[in-house]
Protein backbone atom coordinates (compact mmCIF):
# COMPACT_ATOMS: atom_id res chain seq x y z
CA UNK A 1 0.00 0.00 0.00
CA UNK A 2 0.85 3.57 -0.69
CA UNK A 3 1.80 5.98 1.84
CA UNK A 4 1.92 9.53 0.35
CA UNK A 5 3.07 11.11 3.94
CA UNK A 6 5.64 9.21 5.17
CA UNK A 7 8.29 11.30 3.83
CA UNK A 8 6.79 14.68 3.94
CA UNK A 9 10.17 16.38 4.40
CA UNK A 10 11.75 14.87 2.33
CA UNK A 11 12.85 16.70 -0.93
CA UNK A 12 14.86 14.40 -2.63
CA UNK A 13 13.36 13.23 -6.19
CA UNK A 14 13.72 9.63 -5.10
CA UNK A 15 11.44 9.42 -2.56
CA UNK A 16 8.50 10.83 -4.16
CA UNK A 17 5.66 9.31 -5.72
CA UNK A 18 5.59 9.12 -9.13
CA UNK A 19 1.70 9.88 -9.22
CA UNK A 20 1.24 8.78 -13.10
CA UNK A 21 2.92 5.71 -13.39
CA UNK A 22 1.45 4.74 -9.24
CA UNK A 23 -2.06 5.39 -10.97
CA UNK A 24 -1.06 3.15 -13.99
CA UNK A 25 -0.04 0.47 -12.11
CA UNK A 26 -3.02 1.13 -9.81
CA UNK A 27 -5.66 0.97 -12.97
CA UNK A 28 -3.58 -2.44 -14.06
CA UNK A 29 -4.55 -4.33 -10.54
CA UNK A 30 -7.96 -2.69 -10.80
CA UNK A 31 -8.36 -4.31 -14.37
CA UNK A 32 -6.64 -8.35 -13.26
CA UNK A 33 -9.31 -7.59 -10.37
CA UNK A 34 -12.19 -6.74 -12.12
CA UNK A 35 -13.95 -10.30 -12.98
CA UNK A 36 -12.88 -11.68 -9.50
CA UNK A 37 -14.53 -9.19 -7.37
CA UNK A 38 -17.49 -9.53 -10.07
CA UNK A 39 -17.94 -13.31 -9.40
CA UNK A 40 -17.50 -12.76 -5.96
CA UNK A 41 -20.26 -9.98 -5.33
CA UNK A 42 -22.32 -12.23 -7.78
CA UNK A 43 -22.27 -15.23 -6.05
CA UNK A 44 -23.95 -13.60 -3.36
CA UNK A 45 -27.21 -12.84 -5.74
CA UNK A 46 -30.09 -14.99 -5.38
CA UNK A 47 -30.81 -16.05 -9.34
CA UNK A 48 -33.73 -13.42 -9.73
CA UNK A 49 -31.55 -10.76 -8.08
CA UNK A 50 -28.71 -11.85 -10.81
CA UNK A 51 -30.27 -10.21 -13.52
CA UNK A 52 -32.27 -7.44 -11.89
CA UNK A 53 -30.34 -5.78 -9.10
CA UNK A 54 -27.05 -3.84 -10.14
CA UNK A 55 -23.60 -5.54 -11.04
CA UNK A 56 -21.97 -4.50 -8.04
CA UNK A 57 -25.14 -4.77 -5.80
CA UNK A 58 -24.48 -7.64 -3.11
CA UNK A 59 -26.84 -10.17 -2.78
CA UNK A 60 -28.39 -12.40 -0.04
CA UNK A 61 -28.56 -16.00 -1.33
CA UNK A 62 -24.72 -16.85 -1.14
CA UNK A 63 -25.49 -20.00 1.69
CA UNK A 64 -28.28 -20.92 -0.34
CA UNK A 65 -26.81 -21.11 -3.53
CA UNK A 66 -23.51 -23.18 -2.35
CA UNK A 67 -26.57 -25.04 -0.58
CA UNK A 68 -28.20 -25.80 -3.89
CA UNK A 69 -24.76 -26.46 -6.05
CA UNK A 70 -24.02 -29.22 -3.45
CA UNK A 71 -27.42 -30.69 -3.91
CA UNK A 72 -27.09 -30.46 -7.78
CA UNK A 73 -27.79 -33.93 -8.92
CA UNK A 74 -26.24 -35.59 -5.43
CA UNK A 75 -22.88 -33.13 -4.78
CA UNK A 76 -21.89 -33.54 -8.40
CA UNK A 77 -19.99 -30.54 -8.09
CA UNK A 78 -17.41 -31.43 -5.52
CA UNK A 79 -17.00 -34.63 -6.89
CA UNK A 80 -16.01 -32.63 -10.02
CA UNK A 81 -13.64 -30.60 -7.62
CA UNK A 82 -11.85 -33.56 -6.11
CA UNK A 83 -11.56 -35.12 -9.69
CA UNK A 84 -9.99 -31.21 -10.57
CA UNK A 85 -7.60 -32.25 -7.28
CA UNK A 86 -6.64 -35.89 -8.60
CA UNK A 87 -6.09 -35.04 -12.28
CA UNK A 88 -3.57 -32.08 -10.90
CA UNK A 89 -2.20 -33.57 -7.73
CA UNK A 90 -1.45 -37.03 -9.38
CA UNK A 91 0.03 -35.69 -12.78
CA UNK A 92 1.92 -32.85 -11.03
CA UNK A 93 3.66 -35.29 -9.31
CA UNK A 94 4.41 -37.75 -11.88
CA UNK A 95 5.20 -34.70 -14.01
CA UNK A 96 7.77 -33.72 -11.45
CA UNK A 97 9.57 -36.79 -11.23
CA UNK A 98 9.58 -37.33 -14.87
CA UNK A 99 11.04 -33.91 -15.62
CA UNK A 100 13.55 -34.35 -12.44
CA UNK A 101 14.96 -37.45 -13.63
CA UNK A 102 15.24 -36.11 -17.42
CA UNK A 103 16.47 -32.67 -16.12
CA UNK A 104 19.12 -34.10 -14.32
CA UNK A 105 20.53 -36.42 -16.69
CA UNK A 106 20.64 -33.64 -19.21
CA UNK A 107 22.34 -31.51 -17.07
CA UNK A 108 25.31 -33.57 -15.39
CA UNK A 109 25.88 -36.06 -18.24
CA UNK A 110 27.51 -35.69 -21.20
CA UNK A 111 26.95 -38.19 -23.70
CA UNK A 112 25.89 -38.63 -28.06
CA UNK A 113 22.73 -37.33 -28.99
CA UNK A 114 22.48 -35.23 -25.76
CA UNK A 115 21.40 -31.79 -27.23
CA UNK A 116 19.24 -33.83 -30.01
CA UNK A 117 17.23 -35.32 -27.30
CA UNK A 118 16.73 -32.41 -25.48
CA UNK A 119 15.47 -30.22 -28.60
CA UNK A 120 13.38 -33.52 -29.53
CA UNK A 121 11.69 -33.01 -26.19
CA UNK A 122 11.39 -29.09 -26.14
CA UNK A 123 9.63 -29.12 -29.77
CA UNK A 124 6.90 -31.22 -28.06
CA UNK A 125 5.62 -27.72 -26.81
CA UNK A 126 5.21 -26.56 -30.47
CA UNK A 127 2.91 -29.07 -31.18
CA UNK A 128 -1.07 -27.84 -31.12
CA UNK A 129 -2.89 -29.75 -28.53
CA UNK A 130 -5.44 -30.38 -30.58
CA UNK A 131 -3.49 -32.15 -33.28
CA UNK A 132 -2.27 -34.49 -30.64
CA UNK A 133 -5.79 -35.10 -28.89
CA UNK A 134 -7.75 -36.68 -32.45
CA UNK A 135 -5.05 -39.58 -32.52
CA UNK A 136 -4.44 -39.87 -28.81
CA UNK A 137 -7.86 -40.27 -28.41
CA UNK A 138 -8.12 -42.47 -31.23
CA UNK A 139 -5.02 -44.75 -29.78
CA UNK A 140 -6.59 -44.27 -26.83
CA UNK A 141 -9.82 -46.41 -27.83
CA UNK A 142 -7.75 -48.90 -29.72
CA UNK A 143 -6.59 -49.80 -25.72
CA UNK A 144 -10.48 -49.32 -24.47
CA UNK A 145 -8.72 -46.49 -22.18
CA UNK A 146 -10.68 -43.28 -23.17
CA UNK A 147 -13.47 -41.94 -20.94
CA UNK A 148 -10.86 -43.21 -18.08
CA UNK A 149 -9.08 -41.32 -14.92
CA UNK A 150 -5.46 -42.29 -17.12
CA UNK A 151 -6.38 -40.99 -20.41
CA UNK A 152 -6.45 -37.40 -18.97
CA UNK A 153 -3.66 -38.40 -16.31
CA UNK A 154 -1.09 -39.96 -18.70
CA UNK A 155 -0.87 -37.43 -22.30
CA UNK A 156 -0.02 -34.76 -19.46
CA UNK A 157 2.69 -36.01 -17.90
CA UNK A 158 5.57 -35.36 -19.90
CA UNK A 159 5.95 -31.55 -19.62
CA UNK A 160 8.78 -30.32 -22.24
CA UNK A 161 8.82 -27.38 -20.15
CA UNK A 162 9.09 -29.45 -16.85
CA UNK A 163 12.23 -30.87 -18.43
CA UNK A 164 13.35 -27.57 -19.65
CA UNK A 165 13.31 -25.86 -15.86
CA UNK A 166 14.69 -28.77 -14.60
CA UNK A 167 17.61 -28.97 -16.70
CA UNK A 168 18.59 -25.18 -15.85
CA UNK A 169 18.20 -25.59 -12.22
CA UNK A 170 19.70 -29.20 -12.04
CA UNK A 171 22.89 -27.06 -14.00
CA UNK A 172 22.70 -24.22 -11.62
CA UNK A 173 21.94 -25.98 -8.20
CA UNK A 174 24.34 -28.85 -7.93
CA UNK A 175 27.94 -28.42 -8.12
CA UNK A 176 29.63 -31.31 -10.27
CA UNK A 177 32.49 -31.06 -7.79
CA UNK A 178 29.72 -32.50 -5.50
CA UNK A 179 28.71 -35.31 -7.75
CA UNK A 180 32.35 -36.45 -8.37
CA UNK A 181 33.30 -36.58 -4.29
CA UNK A 182 30.15 -38.53 -4.28
CA UNK A 183 31.76 -40.79 -6.55
CA UNK A 184 35.13 -41.14 -5.00
CA UNK A 185 33.29 -42.20 -1.97
CA UNK A 186 31.91 -44.74 -4.17
CA UNK A 187 28.61 -43.80 -4.39
CA UNK A 188 26.49 -45.22 -7.41
CA UNK A 189 24.43 -43.09 -9.98
CA UNK A 190 21.14 -43.73 -8.23
CA UNK A 191 21.91 -43.00 -5.21
CA UNK A 192 24.09 -39.64 -5.66
CA UNK A 193 20.56 -38.25 -7.88
CA UNK A 194 18.51 -39.47 -4.98
CA UNK A 195 20.71 -38.21 -1.75
CA UNK A 196 23.25 -35.43 -3.48
CA UNK A 197 21.17 -33.76 -5.91
CA UNK A 198 17.71 -34.44 -5.69
CA UNK A 199 17.84 -32.27 -2.07
CA UNK A 200 19.26 -29.31 -4.26
CA UNK A 201 17.00 -29.33 -6.82
CA UNK A 202 13.83 -29.09 -4.36
CA UNK A 203 13.51 -25.15 -4.51
CA UNK A 204 12.90 -26.04 -8.33
CA UNK A 205 10.94 -28.89 -8.65
CA UNK A 206 8.71 -26.89 -6.35
CA UNK A 207 8.42 -24.37 -9.33
CA UNK A 208 7.96 -27.33 -11.10
CA UNK A 209 5.08 -28.98 -9.59
CA UNK A 210 2.84 -25.51 -9.03
CA UNK A 211 3.66 -24.92 -12.63
CA UNK A 212 1.88 -28.02 -13.85
CA UNK A 213 -0.56 -28.06 -11.55
CA UNK A 214 -1.48 -25.00 -12.90
CA UNK A 215 -1.80 -26.36 -16.17
CA UNK A 216 -2.97 -29.55 -15.25
CA UNK A 217 -6.10 -28.14 -13.20
CA UNK A 218 -6.69 -25.38 -16.12
CA UNK A 219 -6.98 -28.16 -18.71
CA UNK A 220 -10.17 -28.41 -20.69
CA UNK A 221 -9.49 -29.71 -24.19
CA UNK A 222 -7.95 -33.01 -22.76
CA UNK A 223 -10.95 -33.99 -20.94
CA UNK A 224 -13.20 -32.65 -23.14
CA UNK A 225 -12.25 -34.89 -25.81
CA UNK A 226 -11.40 -37.67 -23.62
CA UNK A 227 -14.19 -38.03 -21.03
CA UNK A 228 -18.37 -38.58 -21.96
CA UNK A 229 -19.08 -39.69 -18.43
CA UNK A 230 -19.11 -36.44 -16.29
CA UNK A 231 -18.57 -38.53 -12.91
CA UNK A 232 -14.96 -38.51 -14.76
CA UNK A 233 -14.87 -34.76 -15.62
CA UNK A 234 -12.75 -32.28 -14.14
CA UNK A 235 -14.20 -29.08 -12.64
CA UNK A 236 -13.53 -26.88 -15.95
CA UNK A 237 -15.82 -29.53 -18.47
CA UNK A 238 -17.89 -29.49 -15.71
CA UNK A 239 -18.86 -26.82 -15.57
CA UNK A 240 -18.81 -25.79 -19.16
CA UNK A 241 -21.60 -28.55 -19.23
CA UNK A 242 -23.54 -26.54 -17.17
CA UNK A 243 -22.96 -23.30 -18.55
CA UNK A 244 -24.12 -25.02 -21.94
CA UNK A 245 -27.31 -26.16 -20.25
CA UNK A 246 -27.59 -22.82 -18.58
CA UNK A 247 -28.72 -21.62 -22.15
CA UNK A 248 -32.13 -23.32 -22.06
CA UNK A 249 -32.31 -22.79 -18.16
CA UNK A 250 -30.73 -19.52 -17.11
CA UNK A 251 -31.42 -20.75 -13.58
CA UNK A 252 -28.19 -22.92 -13.85
CA UNK A 253 -26.28 -19.38 -14.29
CA UNK A 254 -26.49 -18.90 -10.48
CA UNK A 255 -24.89 -22.56 -10.06
CA UNK A 256 -22.07 -22.02 -12.58
CA UNK A 257 -21.40 -18.55 -11.26
CA UNK A 258 -21.10 -20.01 -8.17
CA UNK A 259 -19.42 -22.97 -8.93
CA UNK A 260 -16.46 -20.82 -10.78
CA UNK A 261 -16.08 -18.78 -7.35
CA UNK A 262 -15.45 -21.77 -5.60
CA UNK A 263 -13.09 -22.89 -8.19
CA UNK A 264 -11.18 -20.14 -8.30
CA UNK A 265 -10.82 -20.19 -4.72
CA UNK A 266 -8.27 -23.13 -3.91
CA UNK A 267 -5.84 -21.72 -6.25
CA UNK A 268 -6.10 -18.14 -5.63
CA UNK A 269 -5.24 -19.09 -1.78
CA UNK A 270 -2.51 -21.61 -3.22
CA UNK A 271 -0.89 -18.56 -4.96
CA UNK A 272 -1.36 -16.28 -1.78
CA UNK A 273 -0.05 -18.66 0.59
CA UNK A 274 3.30 -19.76 -1.83
CA UNK A 275 4.18 -16.37 -2.85
CA UNK A 276 5.72 -15.51 0.55
CA UNK A 277 8.64 -18.45 -0.28
CA UNK A 278 8.40 -19.13 -3.80
CA UNK A 279 10.08 -16.20 -6.43
CA UNK A 280 8.32 -15.73 -9.26
CA UNK A 281 11.16 -15.26 -10.96
CA UNK A 282 11.80 -19.01 -11.04
CA UNK A 283 8.65 -19.37 -13.33
CA UNK A 284 10.66 -18.08 -15.84
CA UNK A 285 13.47 -20.12 -15.54
CA UNK A 286 15.82 -17.49 -13.94
CA UNK A 287 17.97 -18.93 -11.22
CA UNK A 288 20.21 -16.42 -9.20
CA UNK A 289 23.32 -18.03 -7.67
CA UNK B 1 40.13 -52.27 -11.29
CA UNK B 2 36.66 -53.84 -12.50
CA UNK B 3 35.13 -52.14 -9.72
CA UNK B 4 36.33 -48.75 -11.45
CA UNK B 5 35.71 -50.43 -15.10
CA UNK B 6 32.12 -51.48 -13.81
CA UNK B 7 31.66 -47.95 -11.97
CA UNK B 8 32.37 -46.14 -15.14
CA UNK B 9 30.13 -48.58 -17.19
CA UNK B 10 26.83 -47.45 -14.81
CA UNK B 11 28.30 -43.69 -15.26
CA UNK B 12 27.87 -44.23 -19.55
CA UNK B 13 24.61 -45.89 -19.29
CA UNK B 14 23.01 -43.69 -16.24
CA UNK B 15 21.88 -40.60 -18.85
CA UNK B 16 19.81 -43.40 -20.91
CA UNK B 17 18.27 -44.50 -17.60
CA UNK B 18 17.48 -41.11 -16.71
CA UNK B 19 16.02 -40.43 -19.57
CA UNK B 20 14.17 -43.58 -20.12
CA UNK B 21 10.75 -42.34 -18.86
CA UNK B 22 10.70 -39.30 -20.37
CA UNK B 23 11.87 -41.20 -23.70
CA UNK B 24 9.00 -43.71 -23.57
CA UNK B 25 6.10 -40.88 -22.68
CA UNK B 26 7.27 -38.83 -25.77
CA UNK B 27 6.99 -41.86 -28.02
CA UNK B 28 4.08 -42.85 -26.78
CA UNK B 29 1.89 -40.04 -26.28
CA UNK B 30 3.67 -37.47 -29.00
CA UNK B 31 5.28 -39.00 -31.54
CA UNK B 32 3.55 -41.82 -31.70
CA UNK B 33 0.12 -39.52 -31.96
CA UNK B 34 1.67 -37.66 -34.75
CA UNK B 35 2.59 -40.11 -36.99
CA UNK B 36 -0.40 -41.58 -36.78
CA UNK B 37 -2.36 -38.05 -37.96
CA UNK B 38 0.02 -37.89 -40.40
CA UNK B 39 -0.92 -41.52 -42.06
CA UNK B 40 -5.03 -40.95 -41.21
CA UNK B 41 -4.52 -37.41 -43.40
CA UNK B 42 -3.24 -39.95 -46.41
CA UNK B 43 -6.30 -41.97 -45.88
CA UNK B 44 -9.96 -42.01 -46.91
CA UNK B 45 -12.79 -43.85 -46.00
CA UNK B 46 -14.25 -45.66 -48.85
CA UNK B 47 -17.72 -46.64 -48.53
CA UNK B 48 -18.73 -49.63 -50.77
CA UNK B 49 -22.33 -50.33 -52.11
CA UNK B 50 -24.72 -48.92 -49.66
CA UNK B 51 -22.52 -48.53 -46.87
CA UNK B 52 -24.18 -51.56 -44.77
CA UNK B 53 -22.87 -54.39 -43.00
CA UNK B 54 -18.94 -54.30 -41.90
CA UNK B 55 -17.17 -55.06 -45.01
CA UNK B 56 -18.79 -52.19 -46.39
CA UNK B 57 -16.50 -49.42 -44.91
CA UNK B 58 -12.84 -49.22 -45.46
CA UNK B 59 -9.97 -47.30 -45.59
CA UNK B 60 -8.16 -46.37 -48.57
CA UNK B 61 -5.85 -44.69 -49.67
CA UNK B 62 -6.46 -40.92 -50.33
CA UNK B 63 -2.62 -39.25 -51.33
CA UNK B 64 -2.65 -35.52 -50.93
CA UNK B 65 -6.66 -35.38 -51.77
CA UNK B 66 -7.55 -34.54 -47.88
CA UNK B 67 -5.13 -32.17 -47.97
CA UNK B 68 -6.29 -30.35 -50.92
CA UNK B 69 -9.87 -30.03 -49.72
CA UNK B 70 -8.70 -29.11 -46.31
CA UNK B 71 -6.14 -26.07 -47.84
CA UNK B 72 -9.45 -25.39 -50.63
CA UNK B 73 -12.02 -25.07 -47.62
CA UNK B 74 -13.32 -21.95 -47.19
CA UNK B 75 -14.61 -22.71 -43.47
CA UNK B 76 -10.94 -23.02 -42.60
CA UNK B 77 -9.54 -19.92 -44.66
CA UNK B 78 -12.84 -17.66 -42.43
CA UNK B 79 -11.42 -19.04 -39.25
CA UNK B 80 -7.55 -18.27 -40.09
CA UNK B 81 -8.95 -15.02 -41.10
CA UNK B 82 -10.58 -14.71 -37.83
CA UNK B 83 -7.75 -15.75 -35.74
CA UNK B 84 -5.92 -13.40 -37.71
CA UNK B 85 -8.06 -10.45 -36.68
CA UNK B 86 -7.72 -11.55 -33.54
CA UNK B 87 -4.38 -12.17 -33.09
CA UNK B 88 -3.73 -8.80 -33.93
CA UNK B 89 -5.75 -7.06 -31.32
CA UNK B 90 -4.27 -9.63 -28.62
CA UNK B 91 -0.18 -9.62 -29.56
CA UNK B 92 0.03 -5.66 -29.24
CA UNK B 93 -2.29 -5.42 -26.56
CA UNK B 94 -0.78 -8.00 -24.40
CA UNK B 95 2.64 -7.05 -24.92
CA UNK B 96 2.19 -3.42 -24.70
CA UNK B 97 0.88 -3.75 -21.33
CA UNK B 98 3.38 -6.72 -20.11
CA UNK B 99 6.05 -4.45 -20.88
CA UNK B 100 4.60 -1.31 -19.19
CA UNK B 101 3.62 -2.85 -16.11
CA UNK B 102 7.09 -4.62 -15.87
CA UNK B 103 8.74 -1.81 -16.38
CA UNK B 104 6.57 -0.02 -13.83
CA UNK B 105 7.71 -2.89 -11.46
CA UNK B 106 11.05 -1.93 -11.68
CA UNK B 107 10.98 1.67 -11.52
CA UNK B 108 11.89 2.97 -8.06
CA UNK B 109 9.50 5.84 -7.67
CA UNK B 110 6.53 3.59 -8.18
CA UNK B 111 4.15 2.89 -5.12
CA UNK B 112 2.40 -0.39 -4.46
CA UNK B 113 4.55 -2.25 -6.81
CA UNK B 114 4.50 -5.60 -4.29
CA UNK B 115 0.71 -5.67 -4.95
CA UNK B 116 1.01 -4.47 -8.34
CA UNK B 117 3.15 -7.71 -9.40
CA UNK B 118 1.07 -10.09 -7.36
CA UNK B 119 -2.35 -9.00 -8.38
CA UNK B 120 -1.91 -8.08 -12.31
CA UNK B 121 -0.12 -12.51 -11.81
CA UNK B 122 -3.02 -13.51 -10.30
CA UNK B 123 -5.42 -14.33 -13.63
CA UNK B 124 -2.22 -16.84 -14.39
CA UNK B 125 -4.52 -19.09 -11.64
CA UNK B 126 -7.78 -18.72 -13.06
CA UNK B 127 -8.33 -21.53 -15.62
CA UNK B 128 -9.37 -20.03 -19.03
CA UNK B 129 -12.53 -21.65 -19.59
CA UNK B 130 -14.02 -20.00 -16.34
CA UNK B 131 -11.80 -16.85 -17.02
CA UNK B 132 -14.05 -17.02 -20.56
CA UNK B 133 -16.95 -17.13 -18.33
CA UNK B 134 -16.55 -14.71 -16.04
CA UNK B 135 -16.12 -12.12 -18.91
CA UNK B 136 -18.52 -13.64 -20.41
CA UNK B 137 -21.13 -12.82 -18.03
CA UNK B 138 -20.02 -9.31 -17.90
CA UNK B 139 -20.67 -8.81 -21.24
CA UNK B 140 -24.56 -10.27 -21.00
CA UNK B 141 -26.54 -6.84 -21.46
CA UNK B 142 -28.60 -7.89 -18.67
CA UNK B 143 -25.61 -8.39 -15.97
CA UNK B 144 -22.90 -6.01 -17.30
CA UNK B 145 -22.49 -2.99 -15.25
CA UNK B 146 -21.13 -0.94 -18.63
CA UNK B 147 -24.46 -1.83 -19.99
CA UNK B 148 -26.29 -0.45 -16.26
CA UNK B 149 -23.95 2.67 -16.49
CA UNK B 150 -24.81 3.45 -20.29
CA UNK B 151 -28.38 2.45 -19.51
CA UNK B 152 -29.17 4.99 -16.53
CA UNK B 153 -27.65 7.95 -18.87
CA UNK B 154 -29.80 6.60 -21.65
CA UNK B 155 -27.36 5.58 -23.97
CA UNK B 156 -27.95 2.30 -25.91
CA UNK B 157 -24.78 -0.11 -25.49
CA UNK B 158 -22.94 -2.01 -28.30
CA UNK B 159 -23.60 -6.03 -28.31
CA UNK B 160 -20.22 -7.11 -27.31
CA UNK B 161 -20.94 -10.85 -27.99
CA UNK B 162 -21.56 -10.08 -32.06
CA UNK B 163 -19.95 -8.26 -35.05
CA UNK B 164 -16.52 -5.85 -34.44
CA UNK B 165 -16.65 -6.08 -30.61
CA UNK B 166 -16.84 -9.56 -30.82
CA UNK B 167 -13.36 -9.75 -31.47
CA UNK B 168 -12.51 -6.99 -28.78
CA UNK B 169 -14.46 -9.13 -26.20
CA UNK B 170 -12.84 -12.52 -26.95
CA UNK B 171 -9.34 -10.49 -27.00
CA UNK B 172 -9.82 -9.42 -23.87
CA UNK B 173 -10.43 -12.23 -22.09
CA UNK B 174 -6.62 -13.70 -23.55
CA UNK B 175 -5.33 -10.09 -22.79
CA UNK B 176 -6.53 -10.09 -19.00
CA UNK B 177 -5.35 -14.13 -19.01
CA UNK B 178 -2.00 -13.74 -20.32
CA UNK B 179 -0.44 -10.44 -19.41
CA UNK B 180 0.63 -11.11 -15.76
CA UNK B 181 2.72 -14.48 -17.00
CA UNK B 182 4.63 -12.26 -19.30
CA UNK B 183 5.14 -8.84 -17.33
CA UNK B 184 6.97 -11.66 -15.53
CA UNK B 185 9.19 -13.34 -17.93
CA UNK B 186 9.82 -9.71 -19.30
CA UNK B 187 10.18 -8.41 -15.38
CA UNK B 188 12.59 -11.48 -14.86
CA UNK B 189 14.86 -10.11 -17.37
CA UNK B 190 14.64 -6.66 -16.74
CA UNK B 191 16.09 -7.22 -12.78
CA UNK B 192 19.04 -9.03 -14.64
CA UNK B 193 20.19 -5.95 -15.71
CA UNK B 194 23.66 -4.72 -13.84
CA UNK B 195 23.30 -1.65 -11.75
CA UNK B 196 26.10 -0.15 -12.80
CA UNK B 197 24.91 0.73 -16.55
CA UNK B 198 21.51 2.76 -14.97
CA UNK B 199 24.25 5.02 -12.37
CA UNK B 200 26.33 5.79 -15.26
CA UNK B 201 23.32 6.85 -17.36
CA UNK B 202 22.20 8.90 -14.50
CA UNK B 203 25.34 10.62 -14.07
CA UNK B 204 24.71 11.51 -17.76
CA UNK B 205 21.62 13.19 -16.32
CA UNK B 206 18.93 10.76 -18.24
CA UNK B 207 15.94 10.54 -16.86
CA UNK B 208 13.61 7.77 -15.64
CA UNK B 209 11.48 7.77 -18.55
CA UNK B 210 14.54 7.84 -21.09
CA UNK B 211 16.49 5.19 -18.87
CA UNK B 212 13.27 3.07 -20.05
CA UNK B 213 13.29 3.52 -23.21
CA UNK B 214 17.28 3.57 -23.96
CA UNK B 215 18.44 1.27 -21.97
CA UNK B 216 15.90 -1.17 -20.04
CA UNK B 217 13.38 -1.91 -23.48
CA UNK B 218 16.38 -2.84 -25.48
CA UNK B 219 18.31 -4.79 -22.73
CA UNK B 220 14.96 -6.82 -22.50
CA UNK B 221 14.57 -7.60 -26.36
CA UNK B 222 15.04 -11.01 -25.67
CA UNK B 223 12.48 -11.99 -23.42
CA UNK B 224 10.13 -9.56 -25.46
CA UNK B 225 10.77 -11.88 -28.38
CA UNK B 226 10.49 -14.92 -26.37
CA UNK B 227 6.95 -13.73 -25.25
CA UNK B 228 6.06 -12.37 -29.05
CA UNK B 229 6.96 -16.13 -30.13
CA UNK B 230 4.77 -17.60 -27.40
CA UNK B 231 1.76 -15.57 -27.88
CA UNK B 232 1.91 -16.26 -31.41
CA UNK B 233 1.69 -19.93 -31.02
CA UNK B 234 -0.91 -19.90 -28.72
CA UNK B 235 -2.91 -17.58 -30.78
CA UNK B 236 -2.87 -20.03 -33.54
CA UNK B 237 -4.35 -22.61 -30.84
CA UNK B 238 -7.00 -20.33 -29.59
CA UNK B 239 -9.72 -22.92 -28.52
CA UNK B 240 -11.14 -22.40 -25.24
CA UNK B 241 -12.27 -18.40 -25.28
CA UNK B 242 -14.34 -19.23 -28.42
CA UNK B 243 -15.82 -22.72 -27.01
CA UNK B 244 -17.13 -20.84 -23.65
CA UNK B 245 -18.56 -17.61 -25.43
CA UNK B 246 -20.73 -20.06 -27.56
CA UNK B 247 -23.33 -20.59 -25.20
CA UNK B 248 -23.95 -16.99 -24.20
CA UNK B 249 -24.71 -16.03 -28.22
CA UNK B 250 -25.44 -17.12 -31.53
CA UNK B 251 -22.68 -15.25 -33.36
CA UNK B 252 -19.84 -17.36 -32.88
CA UNK B 253 -20.09 -20.55 -35.46
CA UNK B 254 -18.71 -23.88 -34.08
CA UNK B 255 -15.77 -23.34 -36.92
CA UNK B 256 -14.63 -19.84 -35.47
CA UNK B 257 -11.10 -21.07 -34.73
CA UNK B 258 -9.30 -23.48 -36.98
CA UNK B 259 -8.82 -25.51 -34.02
CA UNK B 260 -12.17 -25.73 -33.07
CA UNK B 261 -12.78 -26.64 -36.94
CA UNK B 262 -10.73 -29.78 -36.39
CA UNK B 263 -12.26 -30.52 -32.94
CA UNK B 264 -15.67 -30.17 -35.27
CA UNK B 265 -14.72 -32.40 -37.75
CA UNK B 266 -13.21 -35.27 -35.66
CA UNK B 267 -15.52 -35.39 -32.69
CA UNK B 268 -18.77 -34.09 -34.26
CA UNK B 269 -18.48 -34.40 -38.05
CA UNK B 270 -17.31 -37.81 -37.68
CA UNK B 271 -14.70 -37.12 -40.76
CA UNK B 272 -11.62 -37.95 -38.42
CA UNK B 273 -9.09 -38.08 -42.31
CA UNK B 274 -10.19 -34.81 -42.86
CA UNK B 275 -9.86 -33.62 -39.65
CA UNK B 276 -6.40 -35.13 -39.90
CA UNK B 277 -5.20 -33.44 -42.28
CA UNK B 278 -6.56 -30.28 -41.27
CA UNK B 279 -4.92 -30.47 -37.92
CA UNK B 280 -1.07 -31.13 -40.03
CA UNK B 281 -1.41 -28.29 -41.67
CA UNK B 282 -1.95 -26.41 -38.62
CA UNK B 283 1.00 -28.14 -37.36
CA UNK B 284 3.27 -27.94 -39.92
CA UNK B 285 2.41 -23.88 -40.06
CA UNK B 286 3.11 -23.66 -36.37
CA UNK B 287 6.98 -25.19 -36.86
CA UNK B 288 7.42 -23.14 -39.81
CA UNK B 289 6.62 -19.81 -37.80
CA UNK B 290 8.87 -21.09 -35.47
CA UNK B 291 11.64 -21.92 -37.16
CA UNK B 292 11.70 -19.13 -39.35
CA UNK B 293 11.57 -17.45 -35.78
CA UNK B 294 14.28 -19.43 -34.32
CA UNK B 295 16.46 -18.50 -37.82
CA UNK B 296 16.10 -14.71 -37.56
CA UNK B 297 16.04 -14.94 -33.54
CA UNK B 298 19.38 -16.61 -33.98
CA UNK B 299 20.92 -14.60 -36.73
CA UNK B 300 20.02 -11.44 -34.71
CA UNK B 301 22.41 -12.84 -32.06
CA UNK B 302 24.95 -13.28 -34.46
CA UNK B 303 25.06 -9.59 -35.76
CA UNK B 304 25.15 -8.49 -32.08
CA UNK B 305 28.03 -10.19 -31.44
CA UNK B 306 30.04 -9.45 -34.20
CA UNK B 307 29.16 -5.57 -33.28
CA UNK B 308 30.46 -6.37 -29.96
Amino acid sequence: MSHPTSHPTSRRTNNRIALLPTAALLLGALYCLLPVAWVLVAATKAGDELFSTFTFAPGTGLLDNITDLTDYRDGVYWRWMANSGLYAGLGALLSCAVSALAGYGLAVYRFRGREAVFSVLLAGVLMPPVILAIPQYLMLAEVELTDSYPSVLLPLVLSPYGIYLARIYAAAAVPTELLEAARVDGSGEWRIFRTVALPMMLPGLVTIFLFQFVAIWNNFLLPYVMLSDDEKFPITLGLFTLLNQGSNTPALYTLVITGSLLAIVPLIALFLVIQRFWSLDLLSGAVKS
Amino acid sequence: MTRRRSAYGARRRAPYAFLAPAVVLFLLFFALPIGYAIWLSLHRIEVQGLGLGSGARSEVWAGLGNYADALGDSELLASALRVLGYGLIVIPVMLGLALLFALLLDAERVRGRRVGRLVIFLPYAVPGIIAGMLWGFLYLPSVSPLHHVLDSVGLSAPDLLSGGPLYVAMANIAVWGGTGFNMIVIYTSLRAIPAEIYEAARLDGCSQLQIALRIKIPMVAPALVLTFFFSVIATLQVFNEPTTLRPLTNSIPTTWSPMMKVYQDAFRGGDIHAAAATAVVIAVVTLALSFAFLRVANSRNRQEEAAR
